[in-house]
């Protein structure tokens, strides 16, 4: 009886095999509708900051720098590849790429900066027409985001005061 | 230069001990799936300790935040040196979503200095299992800064003085391919 439950034993063990996965040494797909990193391409994008105010996070900064080029800066951060800046695009220039293994020493190697020149309107420079409160949310115009300290500014004045939107809290240690 | 430092003091064992600073969760539970026999992550040696005066590696997770700042300044200075600090996730790479918010003060770098940053929110357990082997100089990190800038206007100009007439139409002279 009790052979042949040891027996049965080495059985299991015998059958059981290696669970671990070989990961850095050999690849690992992810699914089909996985969404990873951002990438964003220049050749379609055309500059209209839908998805600077979309994100949640606020992970993607416009500057204006003259009437005829936008500076567009995505940190990539604290980006949580939540997709609605791809959503949003009317281009399909962000594309949610299958990247994940984006660990790195410098933080500054996430970062994705175009330059981007825009047509101005004949007319008026650069004109937009009256949007709705829910078209407000994509709002398309102006945006003076501080590249330098990577802070999001929505209001043109808080940029000339040159006082952050949000208060940076000095704490104190020790 | 930083890689062969790492490799010559934290060549053997990695004691790793697990900080959370007001995260979700999300990342905890990451990362403890990673110290499951699926993703074992013993092989490299990792093994999770309860505290930081035995541990080599922090691995912090959430931001820094108002209530937990000083606790976590408090485990740093605790960890003997040599000491490598890994940011895992959104909110200790960058503040997370909430980082404008009063009781959150931003990354985790702003109270602690950080060696490696796995991004992801949360990141998946093969992304920190990479970020462990970058730092231990098994793979090459894969991502590097992007930076485009446009030269030439991508759409051609017309100029009302390059428009001539011919008979009934009106031709502009210098066409350039859209």
């Amino acid at each position: 009886m009790s052979i042949a439950s040891k027996l049965k034993e080495a059985m299991v063990g015998l059958k059981a095999g290696c669970v671990t996965l070989d990961y850095p040494a050999r690849p690992r797909p992810v699914a089909e509708n996985f969404r990873g990193r951002p990438i964003f391409d220049a050749q379609k994008c055309i500059g209209c900051a839908g998805c600077a105010n979309n994100c949640p996070a606020r992970e993607i900064l416009v500057l204006d720098v003259c009437q005829e080029i936008r500076i567009l800066k995505y940190l990539g951060r604290r980006c949580t590849y939540c997709g609605r800046c791809a959503e949003v695009c009317p281009e399909k220039a962000i594309t949610m790429s299958h990247e994940y293994e984006t660990a790195t020493n410098r933080i500054g190697d996430l970062r994705q900066r175009l330059e981007l020149f825009m047509n101005t309107c004949q007319r008026c420079g650069r004109c937009f027409k009256e949007s709705s409160p829910l078209e407000q949310l994509k709002l398309k115009g102006y945006r003076f985001d501080d590249l330098e300290n990577e802070r999001w500014v929505f209001r043109s004045r808080s940029y000339l005061e040159s006082e952050p939107v949000v208060e940076d809290i000095q704490i104190e240690l020790d | 230069m930083l890689k062969n430092l790492c490799q010559k003091m934290f060549g053997r064992s990695l004691w790793v001990y697990h900080a959370n600073s007001g995260g979700c969760n999300g990342c905890d539970i990451e990362v403890l799936n990673v110290l499951t026999p699926y993703y074992d992550v013993e092989r490299f040696g990792i093994k999770l300790v309860g505290s930081p005066r035995h541990a080599d590696v922090m691995l912090c997770q959430g931001p820094a935040m108002r209530a937990t700042a000083r606790a976590l300044r408090c485990a740093y200075d605790a960890m003997p040196s040599p000491k490598l600090v890994f940011a895992i996730g959104g909110c200790a790479c960058g503040g997370g979503i909430w980082h404008d918010t009063y009781a959150v003060l931003g990354p985790v770098e702003k109270v602690i200095p950080v060696n490696f940053y796995i991004p992801g929110c949360p990141p998946r357990p093969e992304a920190i299992i990479y970020g462990v082997a970058v730092a231990a100089g098994l793979v090459d990190k894969k991502v590097a800064p992007v930076e485009f800038k446009q030269l030439e206007m991508p759409i051609p100009r017309y100029h009302p003085e390059d428009l001539r007439g011919q008979g009934e139409m009106v031709v502009y002279e210098k066409v350039e391919k859209l």
